[in-house]
C-alpha cells in the first residue's frame, strides 16, 4: 500500500481526520523548508503539500503568489525541491510528501525524467494545478507505474458527468475546491460544501479532502466534520510571511497546532467510546 | 471546398501545440465556450451581424494601400500595407473584441473581462463594452500603464475599470494571470476576452477566426486589384493574432511565403527581447502549450520590446506549429530597427505607424531591396502609432 493510502487508512481506523499543510519550498529561504517540513509533522499534518515556485501561478491568489516569487530569489527550482524531498526522507520515512505545482517546470525538466527523480527522492502524490487529465493521460500513466499517486481537482464547477469519468482514475485522494477562485479567497460556504461533498461520495469512495479557503480553527474543523483531509495553504503562508526568521519554525508549529487540535475535536465521541469499550 | 490545412484538431491541438491546461475550476466555462462558439460560429444571424459591425462601426474593408513612394526608395520589391490602422480604434484588436463581444451577448454575460499590454486590446474591450451595454474591467501591467498613459486614460473615458498589476514583471503576462484569476471567480456572469490568439482552447482558434477577416479581404483585393495575389505576407508577432488573421485564409497557397516578425528588442545576443519563436522553447503557459521565453527550470523570463504590445513570453500555439512545419518563417526585429521604419513610413507615406507594426514594416524595408520590383510584399500594418510618439519622443531624446 503507498504512505497516502496507509496514512488515510490508520486514520479511519482512529477515527481522525487528515491535516495537510501546505508550504511553499524555498519559502522563506531553501534552508528552512526540510526544517519546516519536519516542524509541519511535529505539529500533527498527516499529508505535506509542497508547493513547487512558478514564476506565473495563475490558479493562486496574492499569498501564495508571493510565497513563490520568495523562493524564486533563491531560484529554487524542480530540482532542488526534489532533493528537499530526499532529505526529508532520510529522518522521515511515514509521511506522504505531494508535489504541488504547475506543468511547465515539469515540462522543462521531462516527464520521464521528473517521474524516475520523483520515485527516488520519495514523492507520493502530485497535483499539476494546470494539467487536467485529458492533457496528461501518458504522464499519469507513468506516475502510475512507479506508484506515484496523481491527485485530482474537482471543483464547485465540475460537471456531474465529469465527476463520474474522474471517479474511475482518482488515485490517492481527491482535492475538492471548496470554492470559485483563486487560493487564499476568503468566502467558504460550508453548508454547500457539505452537499456537495456528500453529493461525491456516490461515486468516489477514496479519501475527500478540502481546500481553498481554509483560514482558522473553526473553519477546519467545520470542514473536518464532512471531509476526510482538510488542506491549508494561504493561512500558514501568511504566518510564514508575518514571521521574523528565528520565529519562523514555533510561529508555524504554533498554528499547525491549533489547526490539529480543532480538527481532532471532530470523532473524539467515537474515539472515547472506543477506548471504554 | 474541403481545406488542407485543418487544425485544430477537436481538442483544441495544434499537432504537439495549443490544448487546455488550466485549473478545473475553468474547465466547464472553456467546454461551454466552446459548444456556444462552434454554435454561433455557422449561425448565419450571428455572422451577419458581426459582419455588419465590421462595415458600420469598424469602418471595414480597410483598404491595401501601394506604399509607392517608400518602395521606390527601397528600391525592390513593391511594398502593399493591409491598413489595420483605419479601423475604428486604430488597431485590428477590435475585429476580435466585436467578435467575443458579441458572443458575450448571446451567452447572456454582462460583464467582461479583458487583458491588455500597450492598451490597444484594452481599449478595443473598453469600446465594445460601452457599445453593447456591458461592464467591462481591464488587466494591465502598472509598468504598462506607465508606458501607455493615454491609452488608460482612453478606457477609462469609455467607463471601463483599469486594474492595475503589480505581480511579476507587471507587464503583459502578468495582467493575463491576473484576468484568469478573475475569471476563475467570477465565471458564471463573466466572459474573458482574450486578445490574442493564447490562453486554451477555443481561444487560439476563435480569435483567429475572428482576425481571419484580414486575410479574406486582401485575398478580394488583391485579385480585385493587383490581379494577383501577394509573393510574401509580412506582419509583426505579439501573441501573433494580426499575422494568423492574415496568413490564414493563404495557408494553402503554396507560393505565398509568410514571415512573423518577432521584437529583438535590443538584440538578440542581449537576452532583452520577446523573440519567443526564435529564441524560446516549448513549454505550457496560459493555459496553452507553445513555445516560451524561459530559463533552464521552466520558469518565465521577462522579455523586453520598445512596443509594449509585442513584450510577451509566449506565442500562439498555431505559430508554433506553423514554425515547426516550416509553413511560416519568423525573424527578428530589433528596438532600433523598428525605430528606423517608423520614421521611413511617416516620412514617405505620411503614416505614422504602431510600432508593433513598425517591426513587420522594418522587414519589410530589409527584405524589398533584394527583390525584384515586380514582387510584391503585403506587410500587416496592424495599428496606428499615435498611441506610441511619446515613447518614439523619448527614444530620440525629445522632451514636450
Ligand atoms: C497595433 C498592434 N499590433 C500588433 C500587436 C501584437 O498583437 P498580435 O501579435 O496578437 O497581433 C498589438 C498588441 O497590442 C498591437 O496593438
Amino acid at each position: 500500500m503507498s504512505r497516502i493510502a496507509v496514512t488515510f487508512d490508520t486514520l479511519r481506523q482512529n477515527n481522525r481526520k487528515a491535516l495537510i499543510p501546505f508550504i511553499t519550498a524555498g519559502d522563506p529561504e531553501p534552508a528552512m523548508t526540510v526544517l519546516l517540513m519536519h516542524e509541519l509533522v511535529n505539529a500533527g499534518a498527516d499529508i505535506i503539500e509542497l508547493g513547487v515556485p512558478f514564476s506565473d501561478p495563475m490558479a493562486d491568489g496574492p499569498t501564495i503568489q508571493s510565497s513563490y516569487e520568495r523562493a524564486l530569489k533563491y531560484h529554487v527550482s524542480l530540482k532542488d525541491v526534489l532533493e528537499m524531498v530526499a532529505e526529508f526522507r532520510r529522518t522521515n520515512t511515514v509521511t506522504p510528501v505531494v508535489l504541488m505545482g504547475y506543468a511547465n517546470p515539469v515540462e522543462a525538466m521531462g516527464y520521464q525524467k521528473f517521474v524516475i527523480k520523483a520515485k527516488e527522492c520519495g514523492v507520493d502524490g502530485v497535483l499539476t494545478v494546470d494539467c487536467p487529465p485529458e492533457e496528461c493521460e501518458e504522464w499519469i500513466e507513468n506516475l502510475k507505474q512507479e506508484k506515484i499517486d496523481t491527485i485530482f481537482l474537482i471543483s464547485p464547477t465540475t460537471p456531474q458527468i465529469r465527476i463520474q469519468q474522474m471517479a474511475k482514475r482518482v488515485q490517492g485522494f481527491v482535492y475538492y475546491v471548496a470554492l470559485k477562485g483563486v487560493t487564499g479567497a476568503a468566502h467558504i460556504d460550508l453548508s454547500e460544501v457539505a452537499n456537495k461533498l456528500a453529493g461525491l461520495r456516490s461515486y468516489i469512495s477514496i479519501p475527500i479532502g478540502v481546500g481553498f479557503g481554509i483560514h482558522d480553527g473553526a473553519t477546519a474543523r467545520a470542514v473536518a466534520e464532512f471531509a476526510d483531509a482538510v488542506v491549508v495553504g494561504s493561512r500558514i503562508i501568511a504566518e510564514i510571511e508575518k514571521s521574523a526568521e528565528e520565529e519562523v519554525l514555533v510561529n508555524v508549529y504554533r498554528l499547525v497546532k491549533s489547526l490539529r487540535s480543532a480538527i481532532d475535536k471532530v470523532g473524539i465521541k467515537h474515539r472515547i467510546a472506543r477506548i471504554k469499550r | 471546398m474541403a481545406r488542407a490545412y485543418d487544425f485544430p484538431d477537436m481538442h483544441g491541438h495544434f499537432g504537439t501545440y495549443g490544448g487546455v491546461f488550466v485549473a478545473e475550476t475553468l474547465i466547464t466555462a472553456l467546454e461551454e465556450l466552446r459548444t456556444q462558439y462552434e454554435h454561433y460560429r455557422s449561425d448565419a444571424n450571428f455572422q451577419a451581424e458581426y459582419a455588419y459591425e465590421l462595415k458600420t462601426y469598424v469602418g471595414r474593408p480597410s483598404p491595401i494601400y501601394h506604399a509607392k513612394k517608400w518602395s521606390a526608395y527601397l528600391g525592390g520589391a513593391q511594398i502593399l500595407l493591409k491598413r489595420e490602422d483605419l479601423n475604428h480604434t486604430g488597431a485590428h484588436k477590435i475585429n476580435n473584441t466585436i467578435g467575443q463581444a458579441l458572443l458575450a451577448k448571446s451567452m447572456g454575460k454582462p460583464r467582461i473581462i479583458a487583458e491588455t499590454g500597450a492598451g490597444q486590446h484594452g481599449v478595443a474591450s473598453a469600446t465594445v463594452a460601452a457599445r453593447y451595454g456591458m461592464e467591462c474591467v481591464v488587466y494591465m501591467g502598472s509598468e504598462d500603464m506607465k508606458r501607455q498613459a493615454t491609452n488608460v486614460y482612453r478606457m477609462k473615458l469609455l467607463g471601463a475599470t483599469v486594474v492595475p498589476v503589480d505581480s511579476g514583471s507587471r507587464t503583459l503576462k502578468d495582467a493575463l494571470n491576473e484576468a484568469m484569476r478573475d475569471w476563475v471567480t467570477n465565471v458564471e456572469n463573466t466572459f474573458y476576452i482574450i486578445g490574442t490568439v493564447a490562453g486554451p482552447h477555443p481561444y487560439p482558434m476563435m480569435v483567429r477566426d475572428f482576425q481571419t477577416i484580414i486575410g479574406r479581404e486582401a485575398k478580394l483585393q488583391m485579385q480585385e486589384e493587383y490581379g494577383r495575389q501577394p509573393d510574401t505576407l509580412i506582419a509583426c508577432m505579439g501573441g501573433g493574432s494580426n499575422a494568423i488573421g492574415l496568413f490564414y485564409p493563404y495557408l494553402d497557397d503554396k507560393n505565398v511565403s509568410m514571415i512573423g516578425v518577432e521584437a529583438a528588442g535590443l538584440g538578440i545576443e542581449t537576452g532583452k527581447h520577446a523573440a519567443t519563436l526564435l529564441t524560446g522553447k516549448p513549454g505550457v503557459l496560459h493555459g496553452n502549450r507553445t513555445y516560451l521565453i524561459q530559463d533552464e527550470d521552466g520558469q518565465i523570463i521577462e522579455t523586453h520590446s520598445i512596443s509594449a504590445g509585442l513584450d510577451y513570453p509566449g506565442v500562439g500555439p498555431e505559430h508554433a506549429w506553423l514554425k515547426d512545419t516550416n509553413r511560416a518563417q519568423y525573424v527578428g526585429i530589433t528596438d532600433n530597427e523598428a525605430l528606423a521604419a517608423f520614421h521611413m513610413v511617416c516620412r514617405y507615406e505620411g503614416i505614422i505607424p504602431a510600432l508593433e507594426s513598425s517591426h513587420a514594416l522594418a522587414y519589410a524595408a530589409k527584405l524589398a531591396p533584394t527583390l525584384d520590383k515586380d514582387k510584391l510584399l503585403l506587410v500587416n500594418l496592424s495599428g496606428r502609432g499615435d498611441k506610441d510618439i511619446d515613447t518614439v519622443a523619448q527614444a530620440t531624446g525629445i522632451t514636450f
